[in-house]
């Protein structure tokens, strides 16, 4: 027998990176919300490795924080070491990464989540939705009827989960969790469209058992640089990573058993990453290759688990430690957790919109792993960004859309919703076309103010915000008009950092511009330079010697607007536009673009068929009042 | 889109190049196509077009105002299966200008309407069946009025400049891949990227894209031609040259200097080359009003021409008027032809190969040198190393392409020069390869990423 147990505006199903953001964005913007986990202590866990950030993800944690979502001030709170990586590579490809003690992380997270007002955190297993006139109505394993306006399916790898480990198989969640069995055949009942994909994790090893003493060293920066814009310093590194090489034995143990591989063996039907592939995968795909890096990086202080990145598997327990070890420094390691392949059902992201919600079920809405992504951080984004819409259709406000020209988030989705995925998406900088606009140092000043105008960003953060804007405009305006001399003192800089004398005076902006110049070369003879937060000085560096690149970019994204700016209706059959391929008519009929740039990026749709809707569009400006 | 037919009449035109080849095509496309067509052919077995099926032909007559006008075969295609994805009737007739008119006539007071130009392919496209670079190379295919240049514009659309753009496209993105996964996998062990390696293969891009532009003028000469200009003194055999190469009489060939008052045009096919040949009065001062006015002419015309033809005679001394026209001969690309070399040699040849290089013997009156002609045209036009199978660019958009990516390759490497890191680098290279991506229609979306996934071992 069901019981009636309650109203919701928002209801969030699963409790990981993606639902946390989603509950708390739809919470704080006003919204009465649920967030229902499979068990209380897997709130906000991280099942995988023991770090935030990364190449493009850490992109993704700073703009999320430029919003106003959790997961920066979080890992800034879990921090153990930092890194920025990159660095020298130029400053659209750094990257922020930080180790954090993941029960911690977990912990944290929870806290926040039973302290936000308008939230409730329940542990419930969701078995089963059902369309209702003006919502959703959710029942648990225990029974209980929850009627909600808006739903965000936040399921991870819970959906159909399904654990292998060489033969072993069988039903489960990550860590060790029960899975959500049931709620999958409601949502294809319901009409969604499920596929499989599979994800993997290495072991965890005892600490004490691992020889470190000939390993590479890998220490954090000095000093670590936080996530959040809000974190004023993060103290020191509090640990070490390692780093080893796989060799001849180990590829030789992994070909000796490598039917016994479920994927090999043909058992595993989902799609896995090209990206994050199982080391078997490594060694069958690239067999030229001697040798292979991994990484050794500590679960958190209060814990002697190592993870050992890289080396994910789903080859039999006893192989798996064979192979781990003929690994220097893990010759005598002992296996605390093995190593595992998990498949679980995900949706086809084509079937959403840009906020996420379901073309055909108004109000229900996906994030994270569910929508085919992978990854805490591509996660954490979609929440919120879910978690925003529903807010903002309860309250019958304007939907909350990123563009491509403006994040990496809005870059994420776009890729996800227009394009579709055919393997779990990992953010990559490669995959921004704007990025030496959309760097990780200038998050703030691209998405606070949008983040304030949804009302995320406090008033306080705000005006912090418009200082430093301010701060860094004098401080360009003061680079402009100082005039460096050709002093000796100058010029012996000028040679230290090979690069031409001067003989006249310069202005300090144009040292700047040279590439062997910056702030800290500069100072002994930048007498004036008054005293500058250390992100500001990044910002102004780049944003002066990038400048031609910069404008360049920033001419590109007005003419993507404007493309963006030409809306296609919604309700158009494009059947019915003479003169597209039958291909292209498929494939807008299903993406429903919502304009022109965006059905030039779906694939299938060629430059043919965007002429032939330009012209459409032109001949049946009349018909289009629906969107003008 | 006042001139534009209605998208649902049926159009005609003769689609063979007019006043050329053998057989002479009127195309018929449209709803009605077949129904028109069976109003004007009479099939030879009775069988009429519309009971026949897509892709079948027909042998029978033209008949028009019951008079016979011309033998012909029909071939009838069936929407969506042809050029346009409409119904099609084709006939082929015998050709020649007046019976092919003759044949689109009664295809027009049939009930079809005159196709505009390039509304074939126009609604080829519209209908899918042609994607933006095959449509321009057809747009081209129509127009090319030389052998090669249809051979060329043929090559474009079956792939000849894909795979080369490919070719160029295929190292770029190769490069651009590494640099990705460089940058995406810093704690992966990727080789690292050197400036050698970005500057290597910066420096092979410019190379082929800059060949490639300087094809774009010997395809230009290819198919539009060359302004080329005969001019030498009198009488030293300037109609009869300009009669060798066109192969009939034009010019008034007599024995009396000046005989050729004014420019005369015509339009010659030299090897793979076409010349817009003017034959030209002579060069010297003239009291005569009537003719110095051909000579001033003759004068303006040398100095815009693409071409030089300089005619000396061999069998006399080189005088004044030689001389001018050698000076000429330093402003525009020149062949110096030496004529009459079958009568006794009294010309000092070695001052002509100072001022000119090219310098070619022939006897126009005795019709040799033709070959040798040939030769020094197509070198001069830059047209004997176009190998069209290789592929050329055909068009403005094209050109225009790879203009784009020639100068994003170039700011690459000057980022490279200037110290830029490798992220700036990058972005051009991006840019370069999607301009390549956009002149053969593809999509620039995941090419890099993909290549990252297939050419190295990442992930965690």
């Amino acid at each position: 027998m069901t019981y009636y147990a309650g109203d919701y505006d928002v209801a969030v199903i699963g409790a990981g990176h993606a639902g946390i953001e989603a509950a708390l964005a739809a919470a704080r913007l006003g919204c009465h919300t649920a967030i229902f986990t499979i068990n209380m202590d897997a709130v906000g866990n991280c099942p995988c490795n023991p770090s935030i950030g990364g190449t493009a993800k850490g992109h993704l944690v700073r703009e999320l924080d430029a919003l106003g979502g959790e997961m920066g001030k979080t890992a800034d709170a879990c921090f153990l070491q930092s890194r920025m990586l990159n660095r020298g590579k130029g400053p659209a490809v750094h990257s922020l990464r930080a180790q954090i003690d993941r029960r911690r992380y977990a912990e944290t997270m929870k806290h926040k989540v039973e302290l936000q007002e308008n939230l409730e955190l329940r542990q419930a297993e969701i078995t089963d939705i059902q369309q209702t006139e003006d919502g959703y109505e959710l029942t648990t394993q225990m029974l209980a009827v929850y009627r909600c306006k808006t739903v965000i399916i936040a399921t991870g790898t819970y959906l159909g989960g399904r654990i292998f480990v060489g033969e072993v198989s069988y039903e489960g969640g990550p860590d060790g969790m029960f899975p959500a069995s049931r709620l999958g055949a409601s949502l294809k009942a319901l009409g969604l469209p499920l596929r499989r994909f599979k994800t993997g994790t290495p072991a965890r090893v005892l600490r004490r058992s691992i020889d470190f003493s000939e390993l590479e060293v890998q220490k954090g920066d000095e000093p670590p640089q936080p996530f959040s814009y809000e974190t004023k310093s993060l103290g020191e590194n509090k640990v070490d990573c390692h780093i080893s090489w796989t060799n001849d034995a180990t590829k030789q143990v992994i070909l000796e058993n490598i039917h016994r591989s479920p994927l090999y063996a043909g058992k595993i039907e989902g799609v896995g990453p090209r990206y994050c592939p199982s080391f078997e995968d490594k060694i069958m795909r690239f067999k030229d290759k001697p040798r292979h890096q991994l990484f050794i990086e500590p679960c958190g202080e209060n814990t002697e688990e190592m993870y050992l990145q890289g080396m994910s598997s789903s080859l039999p327990e006893e192989v798996q430690l064979k192979f781990y070890h003929t690994i220097k420094g893990l010759e005598h390691c002992v296996m605390m957790r093995p190593a595992y392949a998990i498949e679980y059902d995900c949706v086809d992201p084509t079937a959403m919109l840009a906020t996420l919600e379901f073309k055909d079920f108004p109000g229900l809405y996906g994030a994270g792993q569910f929508n085919g992504s992978s990854g805490y951080e591509e996660a954490a984004v979609q929440g919120f960004v879910a978690g925003v819409n529903a807010a903002k259709r309860v309250q019958g406000k304007e939907p909350f859309v990123l563009s491509r020209s403006n994040s990496y988030i809005g870059t994420l989705i776009d890729d996800l919703v227009t394009k579709g995925a055919n393997e779990p998406y990992r953010m990559m900088t490669s995959r921004s076309e704007y990025r030496l606009v959309l760097r990780q140092d200038n998050a703030d000043e691209r998405l606070t103010p949008v983040g304030y105008a949804t009302g995320l960003i406090s008033k306080e953060r705000y005006q912090r915000f418009l200082q430093k804007q301010e701060q860094k405009k004098q401080e360009i305006k003061r680079l402009k008009n100082t005039v460096i001399s050709p002093t000796e003192e100058v010029n012996r800089i000028l040679v230290s950092r090979e690069t031409s004398e001067i003989t006249t005076g310069v202005r300090l902006i144009e040292l700047m511009k040279r590439p062997q110049l910056d702030y800290a070369c500069l100072s002994p003879v930048d007498t004036g330079r008054p005293k500058l937060d250390a992100n500001l000085m990044e910002q102004v560096e780049i944003e002066i010697k990038y400048e031609g690149y910069i404008q360049k970019q920033r001419k590109q994204v007005e003419q993507m607007k404007k493309l963006e700016h030409k809306l296609l209706p919604s309700d158009l059959d494009y059947k019915t536009i003479r003169g597209l391929r039958l291909e292209a008519q498929e494939k807008l009929n299903k993406i429903k673009p919502l304009n022109i740039g965006q059905a030039s990026r779906i694939s299938g749709v060629s430059p043919a068929d965007i002429s032939v809707l330009l012209i459409w569009m032109a001949t049946n400006k009349e018909n289009n009042h629906d969107n003008a | 889109m006042k001139n534009m037919n209605n998208e649902n009449s049926t159009i005609a035109a003769i689609s063979t190049a007019q006043g050329e080849g053998g057989i002479g095509v009127i195309r018929i496309s449209g709803e009605e196509a077949i129904q028109i067509a069976d109003k004007i052919f009479q099939n030879i077995n009775g069988k009429r077009l519309c009971d026949m099926k897509g892709y079948t032909a027909a042998f029978g007559k033209v008949i028009a105002n019951d008079e016979e006008i011309d033998e012909a075969v029909a071939l009838v295609f069936r929407a969506p299966h042809s050029y346009t994805g409409e119904n099609i009737v084709e006939l082929s007739c015998h050709g020649g200008i007046y019976l092919t008119r003759q044949v689109l006539r009664a295809a027009l007071e049939a009930g079809a309407v005159p196709a505009q130009a390039g509304e074939f392919t126009k609604r080829a496209f519209l209908n899918g069946k042609l994607d933006l670079t095959e449509a321009e190379s057809v747009m081209d295919l129509i127009s090319a009025k030389s052998r090669s240049a249809a051979r060329s514009a043929l090559y474009v659309k079956e792939g000849a400049l894909r795979k080369k753009i490919s070719g160029i496209k295929d190292d770029l993105l190769s490069l651009t891949a590494h640099l990705s996964a460089w940058a995406d996998y810093p704690e992966e062990d990727i080789a690292d990227v050197s400036d050698e390696m970005i500057s290597d293969v910066c420096d092979k891009a410019i190379a082929a894209l800059t060949k490639l532009l300087s094809t774009y003028d010997s395809g230009q000469a290819v198919k539009q031609g060359i302004d080329t200009v005969i001019a030498g003194k009198p009488n030293v055999g300037k109609s009869t040259l300009m009669n060798l190469l066109s192969g009939y009489e034009k010019s008034i060939v007599t024995e009396i200097p000046g005989t050729t008052r004014d420019v005369v045009e015509d339009t010659v096919l030299v090897g793979d080359v076409i010349l817009r040949l003017s034959d030209t009065a002579g060069l010297r001062d003239t009291e005569d009003a009537v003719e110095k006015i051909g000579v001033d002419r003759a004068r303006q015309r040398l100095s815009q021409c693409g071409l030089l033809l300089a005619v000396f005679d061999n069998s006399r001394p080189l005088d004044e008027e030689d001389f001018e026209l050698l000076d000429m001969s330093r402003e525009v690309p020149t062949i110096a032809i030496i004529n009459k070399t079958d009568l006794e040699g009294q010309s000092d040849i070695d001052k002509i190969k100072k001022k000119i290089s090219n310098v070619i013997f022939v006897s126009a009156a005795k019709g040799e040198g033709r070959e040798e002609i040939i030769r020094a045209v197509e070198q001069v036009a830059g047209t004997q190393h176009l190998n069209p199978s290789e592929g050329i660019l055909s068009n403005e958009r094209q050109r225009n392409n790879v203009k784009n990516a020639l100068t994003s390759v170039e700011e690459a490497k000057n980022a490279l020069f200037m110290g830029m890191t490798y992220d700036a680098v990058t972005v051009s290279l991006e840019d370069a390869i999607s301009e390549l991506l956009e002149m053969t229609g593809e999509k620039t979306s995941d090419e890099v990423i993909d290549r990252v996934f297939h050419n190295f071992c990442v992930g965690k």
